[in-house]
């Protein structure tokens, strides 16, 4: 594990160009109220970057900026090179509270952002329904959300994210409205997605163990208005998910992170 | 709304419209609608007009009594209703059916069984105004938090505190809403009452203009009604906005 | 019933998120929304135990229903008024005008204009609605004018509208009309700011269009309380319909009323009246059953 603190966080190159690169962004609201300053860093590319911080708006701010939803005040964000204006067919979202059409099946709600694509429909389907068991869902096509539990709602959104084929995924505490357990569960599953689907992907949490458990890099974001307090690259040895979460590496990670997150939270 | 890079205030379309209004009076389109102007003219002979006065004063008695009445039977029925479910069962029908009928077609009714006089108008009120503030009031009963109540449970509190100190407080911005809405609804039951009954008040008035075709002098008083309704609905929303403010941290 | 708070705001339009304390727009939306709280009471009192027999709520309503019907009778019999007939002299008073036929050709002179009123008002009211709430230009141009008419009591115009243009139909569509647009446009103008941000900002996320967002997200999404206004109109309508022939010239429903009231035959008036507002109840429901069947399949599960 190596902690590299934030004033050499951008220049250490990890393997090609990394996918998505933040310099100097800062956000301030109308009102005056300063979110973000100057904030940069890099995600590698193929891998799982998290956004890790005290609760507050900043981090999901920032994932929101990369996704083009609200502009930067100031400094840019590039995607595989390209700046970020919008959002765009290279980079989709998951959402907190999940974001579903309530009015529209399972299958609909997976196949929307190719909907909104214009892909007509038998194809849409058929590739929705692919996703829809990808994340195991399958047999619920013709269901709605309401009949469906929060993991599972949760599930519907992360199958819509994977179905337009973006390189970046970009997920907001994605299971934070689940309970415990399925959140375990949810986190073990996305390693496995993420071995098989050669994406990138930016995560924002307030959990420092889901932080350390899925990620191959974490930013610490300190309090408002956010800077980036710290950048660890997390090398975790391959294992169960049992021995990894009993892992000193693992342990220690978490330890370090909490206590220099200690300071934010008086 | 932004012209010449200002904000323009809230109401002020309403400034076009007044222009509309003079423009289409002026060209004489429709008898109904005299200028804006000329109406404005009528309001002085109103406001030295007696009957004007005494329209005004038996508005106001029957509209106070009746929202009075509607206000202190209908918040402790609706937060009953809230907390005691066979109450709830046995009346929510009667409530829900009510607060969308037409109870102008009650009025009559109300008419037969008091006659031609002020009590038929302040029932009136009663009626149009009780039911809006039931269900809401029953709707703040409901969303009190269970962990309040519990707290004051646990502090020793009698059931009679409970609903004094702890319903009757938690629920007041529904509550508030309910009167608000209750209070327009009662506005116009103050006018249809007196419509209906049309031997007292503005009814009477109305008659009057309306069978010498004194449109101009009718919309004079219809302005003044108006503007006294929206002046009602402001207090109360700004009554509303301000204990709202505290419940936002009810979330 | 309560006022939904901070309004959302369709794309395109300055956005706030996560703002503390987020400045709402200075002009209130003043539309009726009518919601059944369907939460769980808090701190309930122990109910008697009889209630445990009729947990059922079917069993309920129709308790309800005979209790209120047995007080009427038992209060015209005592008699608290002579004005005041029982419950079953007015059923068989009601039962005897439909034999007659006099009540169905009066009910279909009141009708039809209503009918008609409501339709025309429907559309051209959503639509003015919806169009208020997508561009603020329109906002700022209606929204005054169908606040303050919708706080006015409009039924004052009434005896102006018809003393200057009789009572035909044209007039009572009319009446109908004005009582019915202010509520039907504000709560479409309501239902359409309030879109909910997430599925917005979602539907922004997968790129669609202003078009599909309109489209897709924000029309289903409004179609809830867009009916509630539909219900709220129709109310209106009926009110202002009935109050045109009470107040000026019977016809229809409103003669036969004003005849009985005026020839104390006091059991066929009220069983006019108690007609009326079943027909209205009727309608209402109607409208509501028409929302879930055709525009939500997720509540069709729902009671």
């Amino acid at each position: 594990m190596s902690a590299m603190p934030a004033s050499e966080a951008v220049a250490a190159p990890v393997h090609t160009r990394p996918m998505v690169e933040v310099r100097a962004v800062s956000k301030v609201y109308p009102s005056g109220v300063e979110a973000l300053t100057s904030i940069s860093l890099d995600c590698p590319e193929g891998g799982l970057t998290t956004l890790l911080g005290p609760s507050g708006c900043g981090k999901t701010t920032l994932l929101k900026i990369i996704a083009g939803l609200i502009p930067a005040t100031g400094g840019e964000v590039r995607v595989n090179g390209q700046v970020v204006t919008g959002p765009g067919p290279e980079r989709s979202f998951v959402f907190q509270d999940f974001a579903l059409l309530p009015w529209a099946s399972v299958l609909r709600n997976a196949a929307f952002g190719l909907e909104l694509r214009g892909v007509p429909r038998s194809e849409r389907e058929a590739i929705a329904e692919q996703y829809i068991a990808k994340v195991g869902l399958k047999g619920f096509e013709h269901r709605f959300p309401h009949e469906l539990s929060g993991g599972m709602r949760q599930r519907v959104g992360l199958a819509r994210a994977l179905a337009v084929s973006a390189d970046v995924i970009l997920m907001d505490e994605p299971f934070s409205a689940v309970d415990e357990q399925t959140r375990r569960k949810f986190q073990e599953d996305l390693l496995e997605l993420i071995a098989n689907e050669r994406k990138t992907f930016v995560f924002v949490t307030h959990s420092i163990e889901e932080a350390v458990y899925i990620s191959n890099r974490i930013v610490l974001l300190s309090r408002r208005p956010s800077t980036v307090s710290e950048v660890i690259d997390v090398e975790l040895p391959r294992g169960s998910p049992e021995e990894i979460r009993r892992h000193p590496v693992y342990l220690d990670t978490i330890e370090t992170i909490w206590r220099g997150l200690k300071h934010y939270l008086d | 709304m932004q012209l010449f890079g200002r904000r323009l205030p809230a109401m002020s379309a309403l400034l076009i419209w007044a222009v509309l209004w003079e423009i289409l009076g002026q060209s004489g389109v429709t008898i109904i609608l005299p200028p804006l102007s000329a109406i404005f003219g009528r309001l002085g002979e109103l406001a030295v007009n007696e009957s004007f006065w005494n329209a005004l004063a038996l508005t106001a008695r029957t509209y106070a009594v009746g929202v009075g009445i509607a206000i202190g039977a209908g918040v402790p029925i609706g937060l009953l209703m809230g907390r005691i479910t066979l109450l709830d069962r046995l009346l929510l029908p009667w409530v829900n059916t009510f607060i969308s009928a037409p109870l102008t077609a009650l009025v009559p009714v109300i008419m037969a069984l008091f006659g031609f006089g002020e009590t038929t108008i302040v029932l009136t009120v009663v009626l149009f105004a009780i039911w809006i503030i039931i269900l809401d009031s029953r709707a703040g009963a409901r969303s009190v938090s269970t962990s309040l109540v519990e707290m004051a449970l646990v502090f020793g509190a009698t059931r009679l505190q409970t609903f004094t100190k702890i319903f009757a407080l938690a629920a007041l911005p529904e509550i508030l809403t309910g009167i608000r809405l209750g209070l327009i609804r009662a506005v116009k039951g103050v006018i249809i009452g007196q419509l209906l009954v049309s031997v007292v008040g503005f009814g009477h008035l109305f008659e009057i203009y309306s069978s010498h075709f004194l449109m101009e002098h009718m919309w004079a008083l219809l302005l003044v009604l108006f503007a006294l309704a929206f002046a009602i609905d402001e207090v109360l929303s700004y009554l509303e906005r301000r204990v709202e403010y505290f419940a936002g941290s009810r979330q | 019933m309560m006022i939904a708070p901070a309004p959302g705001r369709i794309p395109g339009a300055r956005r706030t998120t996560c703002e503390p304390n987020s400045a709402e727009n200075a002009m209130r939306q003043k539309a009726e929304m009518i919601e059944t709280v369907t939460r769980t009471p808090a701190g309930e009192l122990k109910s008697p135990s009889l209630s445990n027999l009729l947990q059922h709520p079917l069993s309920f309503r129709l308790l309800s229903l005979v209790l209120v019907l047995s007080a009427w009778e038992l209060a015209g019999r005592v008699p608290i008024s002579p004005t005041f007939p029982t419950f079953l002299e007015t059923l068989s008073a009601t039962l005897e005008m439909i034999g007659e036929g006099s009540l169905q050709s009066a009910l279909l002179v009141t009708v039809v204009p209503l009918v008609i009123g409501v339709a025309v008002s429907a559309v051209i009211g959503v639509l003015i609605g919806v169009v208020m709430g997508l561009d603020t230009r329109a906002e700022w141009l209606g929204v005054p004018v169908f606040i303050v008419l919708q706080a006015a009591p409009l039924a004052a115009l009434i005896p102006l509208l018809v003393l200057a243009y009789g009572i035909g139909l044209a007039t009572k569509v009319l009446i109908v009309c004005i009582m019915a647009m202010p509520v039907i446009v504000l709560n479409s103008f309501k239902a359409i700011r309030h879109a909910p941000v997430s599925l917005v900002d979602m539907g922004r996320a997968f790129l669609g269009t202003r078009r599909q967002l309109i489209a897709k997200i924000i029309l289903p999404s409004a179609a809830p309380v867009i009916f509630a206004g539909l219900r709220l109109g129709t109310a209106a309508g009926f009110v202002g319909a009935i109050l045109a022939e009470l107040l000026v010239t019977p016809t229809g429903i409103g003669d036969i009323i004003t005849y009985n009231q005026s020839i104390a035959e006091y059991p066929r008036m009220y069983g006019a009246i108690a007609t009326v507002i079943v027909l209205s109840v009727c309608c209402v429901e109607s409208l509501e059953w028409a929302e879930r069947r055709f525009f939500r399949p997720e509540k069709r599960g729902q009671a």
